[in-house]
């Protein structure tokens, strides 16, 4: 018989481990019952629930006890390896669930199976599609879903073919768009590398309902796993008979093919991909005509996003109203988020639509990191905006994010406390953006750097008051006239910090103070000679020699000399060195 | 923009044309597939050397300077070789303040490259960083990940040669 695994966990909120202790003990009593050869006991780090005392979960059934006590310990090693029961008032049951649909068989299924993939009702949407459904109707059930794309935008899914279906044009493509380049956003690389198969047989189902035989895969070259999984996932499917001339025997044949991105985070807008898939520089093109309409090689192509895809074989095989009912009035389903930042739980986390804010990162995430004070969380990346404290209960769905100043995104969701500043979080998604700008229009190119330009100045303590107003104008600019979605919200970190954050601009553009101590150039280190132990570290550390005196006279930071770097800071034991 | 050197590869020529050769029958038939060739390209050499883009470019059906286009747009493609030694050097601040300036300069004086370049043997490549996060240890430069410290003038010329 193979040994039940089971974690021992602490209370993360007491300050002394006495898991130790705890796993003596629940060793003793396992020998006690003579179960100790049927399990394996483990000290975890982080299970991810807090405030709950000890914490045992018993791997093999997956079911978590929360504030077990010494007594109920031979109660959880009865119940558990002799009568295989369930401890029902131990049990936990996070109050906040997760809804697995994208990633349902992620981390469950070996991803270079195609057998276990069909084992999980795999290629069971595909077989419904091109079997017993005509297009017309695919497109329907996609209608009745509600599905809406997960790239950002969060167009209607179903719409978007019917204008492919509906083109004139006989030759049509489909194309994965999986060139995922948000920094902090890695769900898309998770679902290709984890269940490659499911991401194929929606672009088969979306091949079908438009009338396609060829699609393109347009993988970013950074993800070498994400590659070799669809590579062997397409030769399996090929093997099988599931891609290629008549498939399942019917007259529909489909052929996919793999293209590779060369980091350019433009190419994740849908016009600048397909120049980039026709092997030119990818520079957006103007819209109309629309892909749907003239896409690659001005033929009718649909561009989905790796999560939209991931969703079709469900929708198909479970019914468009089944996913329908799930979520909000104008989101439908779920959405997958990679939450970062200062967290305690980061990770991927998959919720239905109209889950609050809140309940992602305090309910499901576990909260800030440290115990510290929330500021704000960051959606959509680069093309996002912040979320302020008093607006955690926004939720989840491409309108309410949109009517706090941000966007669902393709979801990056950074958490970031009180220690970060408001000023140079969206200096830093802005120098992104003015770094990967392909520079083909005017606002964007120029605009983003200008932008950038004042940005700097007002990090700098050389900000004025008239620089506010100036970098309003031209986010208006660019958001107005930018040819692309990468330059039309290029300046949404910098405005929505500049709706909820104010204060804080103004605080560095009139006080010349940064709150956080991130704006290095407005920060002075001072030594406070009450509690100075005269150690001497700080002098020992300072790179420039800055700090000078003697242990009678006191040390004395020369502001002149000062780069503040914070080395001072970080060495003295005393707290004596103050940050201002 | 700044106008990148473009590199000859220093392998014999029949092999290089079986290589592109190779390539060009592999894509030529794909429609937009230069992007594919180059990554194929990048793989193979490391780098998209001159000689074979040369070569390549009648082959596949596309002007040269789709390639040089191509290939700069893209970060992901180098136009020169990399070298087997790759040289950071901090240009934070401190170390700044501490004679980073005059690291490089002794530096590219000593391999006879400008910053971002790699050395005609192809053994050492220089890149400035914008911070390395060790200012207590100013000037501070990494060779192959390995950090030396408070560096001066003197001691770079040491440090090198232990490289060669």
């Amino acid at each position: 018989m193979s040994k039940q695994t089971i974690f021992l966990l602490r209370d993360s909120n007491s300050q002394k481990d006495n898991t130790r202790d705890f796993q003596i003990l629940f060793s003793k009593i396992a020998r006690d019952l003579n179960v100790e050869d049927k399990i394996q006991i483990i000290r975890a780090a982080d299970l991810g629930i807090y405030d709950k005392g000890y914490i045992v979960k018993d791997l093999t059934n997956n079911i978590i006890y929360t504030n077990v006590s010494e007594e109920d310990i031979s109660t959880i090693l009865t119940s558990t390896i002799n009568e295989n029961k369930v401890v029902e008032n131990l049990r936990y049951t996070p109050d906040k669930c997760q809804l697995r649909i994208v990633l349902k068989n992620c981390g469950l299924i070996d991803p270079e199976s195609i057998e276990e993939y069909l084992g999980q009702e795999g290629y069971c949407g595909m077989a419904k599609a091109i079997c017993d459904m005509t297009p017309e109707e695919v497109i329907t059930e996609m209608k009745k879903s509600g599905l809406r794309g997960r790239g950002g935008a969060g167009f209607p899914t179903w719409l978007k073919w019917s204008f492919a279906r509906n083109s004139l044009d006989e030759e049509r493509y489909v194309i994965c768009n999986a060139d995922e380049g948000d920094p902090g956003a890695y769900m898309d690389r998770s679902i290709l590398e984890g269940d490659p198969h499911a991401v194929i047989e929606g672009m088969i189902i979306a091949g079908y309902a438009i009338g396609a035989k060829r699609g393109f895969f347009y993988i970013r070259a950074e993800y070498p796993l994400a590659i070799k999984r669809i590579e062997t996932a397409l030769q399996q499917a090929y093997d099988n008979g599931l891609l290629g001339e008549n498939i399942l025997g019917t007259n529909f044949c489909f052929d996919l093919e793999i293209r590779l991105g060369a980091g350019a985070f433009v190419c994740g807008e849908e016009t600048a991909l397909i120049e980039s898939v026709e092997g030119k520089r990818g520079t957006p093109r103007s819209k109309p005509p629309f892909p749907a309409d003239k896409g690659l090689w001005n033929h009718p192509t649909i561009i989905n996003n790796v999560e939209t895809l991931a969703t079709v074989p469900v929708i198909i095989n479970r019914g468009g109203d089944w996913f329908g009912s799930i979520g909000t009035e104008k989101s439908k389903g779920t959405k997958v988020f990679a939450i970062t930042g200062k967290v305690k739980n980061s990770g991927l986390v998959e919720v239905p639509m109209g889950i609050t804010i809140g309940d992602v990162v305090f309910g499901i995430a576990g909260g800030v990191l440290g115990g510290r004070n929330l500021m704000a969380v960051q959606t959509g990346g680069p093309s996002g905006g912040v979320i302020p404290l008093d607006k955690m209960d926004t939720k989840v769905s491409y309108e309410h994010l949109a009517e706090v100043g941000s966007i669902m995104g393709s979801g990056g969701m950074i958490v970031m406390d009180e220690d970060d500043c408001m000023v140079d979080i969206p200096r830093f998604y802005l120098r992104f953006c003015v770094e990967e700008s392909c520079g083909k229009c005017a606002p964007c190119r120029i605009g983003g750097y200008q932008m950038l330009k004042i940005l700097d100045r007002i990090a700098e303590g050389k900000g004025e008051e008239k620089d506010l107003e100036q970098l309003k104008r031209i986010a208006y600019g660019m958001q107005k006239a930018s040819l692309c979605a990468l330059g039309q919200t290029a300046p949404n970190p910098v405005m929505s910090t500049m709706k909820y954050f104010s204060d804080e601009y103004r605080q560095h553009v009139i006080d010349k103070k940064c709150r956080a101590g991130k704006c290095t150039k407005m920060v002075q280190y001072i030594i406070d000679q009450a509690v100075c132990k005269k150690c001497k570290m700080c002098v020992i550390n300072c790179a420039v020699g800055a700090i000078s005196g003697s242990r009678e006279s006191g040390y004395k930071v020369d502001q002149a000399k000062c780069i503040k770097c914070g080395a001072c800071f970080e060495v003295c034991k005393f707290k004596a060195i103050i940050r201002k | 923009m700044e106008n990148k050197p473009l590199t000859d590869t220093i392998e014999p020529t029949e092999n290089q044309d079986a290589v592109v050769a190779a390539l060009a029958e592999k894509w030529r038939d794909k429609k937009g597939s230069l992007i594919m060739a180059l990554h194929d390209v990048q793989s193979h050499y490391g780098y998209i050397p001159r000689d074979v883009a040369r070569k390549l470019a009648p082959q596949l059906n596309v002007p040269l300077a789709r390639i040089y286009e191509v290939s700069t747009f893209y970060n992901y493609f180098r136009l020169t070789p990399p070298g087997k030694h790759v040289i950071n050097v901090c240009m934070g601040t401190a170390c700044y303040l501490k004679g980073a300036p005059e690291l490089i300069e002794e530096i590219e004086s000593l391999l006879g490259i400008k910053e971002g370049q790699t050395t005609s043997d192809g053994l050492f490549q220089l890149e400035v960083v914008r911070c390395l996060g060790c200012c207590g240890l100013a000037p501070v430069k990494t060779i192959d990940g390995e950090v030396h410290a408070k560096m001066t003038r003197k001691q770079v010329a040491e440090i090198i040669a232990k490289y060669k």
